[in-house]
């Protein structure tokens, strides 16, 4: 007996408790691979062509060229600030009307299916795809790529204020209701002081969000730095590309850490 | 006691008191001078005859889009392979390349704080910070059109977040459980299987489905740029102004994304 128990060696426990469902996983996911490896065309042909490009593109790093078109990349940048600023503001404001409709806990139940579906909409599209429509809409420019963003802050903002006004503790806002106060006073009183460090977080998250996708909405004829960008490429300019893409790096580190540090504040 | 409680001044409660609320109306009204000055500067870029002109405009849009072209979807399924590839085979390439630089970048298990941290955290900034789209961009004039470009932007992007996560997740860990593996005598390899992945696995296995979700929607718009996948079909339609056939296309990425995140939701609940 003691012996049998003696030449068990240990193993370590798998992630996958179940066996059968590990085994399953592991095979689908074998099939899958291969099924996609097999119906991927790669032209090597064409990629072996493009590596000499490649190198020229990562040589253009060194060093970049941010005079030539300085006046634009300026002016692209400040285009995409501008959005950044007017989408959050506003894309914020609209999203609080449809986040407290979409919190279960206050809302009656047509108003809460409607905005979850708002949500919805707007969290499935990838602000490209909502800017593209938007470009056909109100035409070239900025305009378009702010009403973009606005569009898109709505389903981010909105969602995650209907989570946390749903995870509120009910007995404040049931006391400041037990005042005799009205819907809006309830709202304000009860409702608001327990989300607002969090959702002021996140608003300031969000601002770093818009910028990042401000730099693509151009590429679609959305405006801000994207459409530089854009150009750039276009006309095989890698050094200035090079150059845009060191400045987005670099803001966005900058919007990342003062947004962390304001929030650290903030809370 | 009856006069004394009467002279007291009159009070009504208030939230704040008055220099609190003084810099809250200041704060207000900064804001507000900032925001109005940025309106400004697009409205002035703005031609307001078509902004007026939209609402007509999408009417006449939605009414172009309905009914969607339902015969078309035959057409429809290997693009949307050709996406869901991208988004998978994306996330597994960044998984491999994020896991070593992860491992860099968390100050417990890193071999050298000066020299490889620091380049570990640039990578992942700098992969973070650059749109995918925009990595579609330089790949396809670098790799040509098609999936492949489409595979590495995705992957290539995906690397700072995942890297990002793990690395928090590996500063987390419970270091006395390493200690305990380390003092049997185990290897420094021995170590991290055995101390310290079985404490990130649950993470890491979250972290690579939700990319994967993220990835999915991400992958739908890289066609724009010629990086394959339903995008380049969407693309071609919005040019060539079918409309009922856009409209399709919407709703089948609609229903794409929704059943990616029912999946990674539905993944993530069983992991954690």
């Amino acid at each position: 007996m003691s012996l049998a128990i003696e030449h068990r060696r240990w193993k370590k426990p798998p992630l996958i408790k179940r066996a059968w469902l590990r085994w399953t996983l592991i095979l689908g996911f074998a099939v899958y691979l291969a099924l996609a490896f097999n119906t991927t065309n790669v032209n090597w042909a064409r990629v072996w062509e493009g590596l000499p490009r490649g190198a020229q593109f990562v040589t253009a790093f060194f060093p970049p060229d941010f005079t030539s078109r300085w006046s634009e990349i300026v002016e692209g940048i400040a285009e995409s600030l501008w959005m950044t600023v007017v989408a959050t503001a506003v894309g914020i404001a609209l999203s609080i009307p449809v986040g407290i409709g979409a919190a279960r806990n206050i809302a009656p139940l047509p108003v809460y299916y409607f905005c979850r579906s708002v949500l919805a909409v707007s969290r499935s599209f990838q602000e490209v795809i909502l800017a593209i429509f938007f470009v056909k809409l109100f035409g070239f420019g900025p305009f378009a790529g702010f009403v973009t963003l606005a569009f898109a802050t709505i389903g981010f903002y909105g969602k995650l204020l209907a989570e946390d006004i749903e995870d509120m503790d009910a007995s404040q806002a049931e006391a400041v209701r037990a005042t005799g106060s009205s819907w809006l006073q309830w709202i304000n009183y009860g409702v608001q002081p327990q989300v607002m460090p969090r959702m002021i977080g996140l608003g300031l998250y969000r601002l770093d969000i818009n910028f990042r996708e401000s730099a693509v909405v151009g590429i679609v004829g959305g405006g801000g730095i994207g459409a530089t960008l854009n150009t750039a490429f276009d006309r095989y300019e890698f050094d200035s590309a090079a150059a845009i893409i060191l400045i987005i790096i670099f803001i966005v580190m900058l919007t990342e850490y003062s947004s962390g540090y304001l929030r650290r504040w903030v809370q | 006691m009856m006069s004394d409680a009467l002279a007291a001044p009159k009070r009504s409660w208030q939230r704040r008191d008055r220099k609190a609320q003084l810099s809250v109306w200041f704060g207000w009204l900064i804001g507000t001078a900032i925001f109005v000055y940025c309106f400004q500067k697009i409205s002035e870029t703005t031609i307001w005859a078509f902004v007026w002109d939209a609402p007509a405009q999408a009417a006449d849009l939605g009414a172009r889009m309905v009914p969607p072209a339902w015969s078309y979807i035959h057409q429809l399924w290997r693009p949307i392979w050709d996406t869901l590839n991208i988004a998978t085979m994306g996330t597994l390439i960044s998984i491999v390349l994020a896991v070593p630089i992860a491992y860099c970048a968390a100050r417990n298990t890193t071999p050298s704080v000066t020299f490889l941290r620091p380049i570990a955290l640039f990578i992942i900034v700098a992969s973070r910070s650059i749109n995918s789209l925009i990595w579609a961009l330089m790949l396809v004039t670098i790799v040509g059109p098609g999936v492949f470009a489409g595979i590495i932007a995705i992957g290539l992007r995906s690397i700072g977040f995942v890297a990002k996560l793990l690395y928090e997740a590996i500063e987390e860990i419970d270091e006395s459980q390493v200690e305990a593996v380390r003092s049997t005598g185990a290897s420094a390899a021995q170590t991290t299987t055995y101390g310290i992945v079985p404490q990130v696995m649950p993470a890491f296995a979250g972290i690579s489905v939700f990319r994967w979700d993220i990835n999915i929607r991400e992958s739908t718009v890289l066609g724009l740029v010629g990086a394959g996948g339903i995008g380049l079909e969407l693309n071609a339609a919005i040019t060539q102004l079918y409309w009922t056939q856009v409209s399709l296309m919407l709703l089948v990425i609609i229903a794409t994304v929704i059943l990616s995140e029912w999946v990674s939701a539905k993944v993530r609940h069983a992991i954690i």
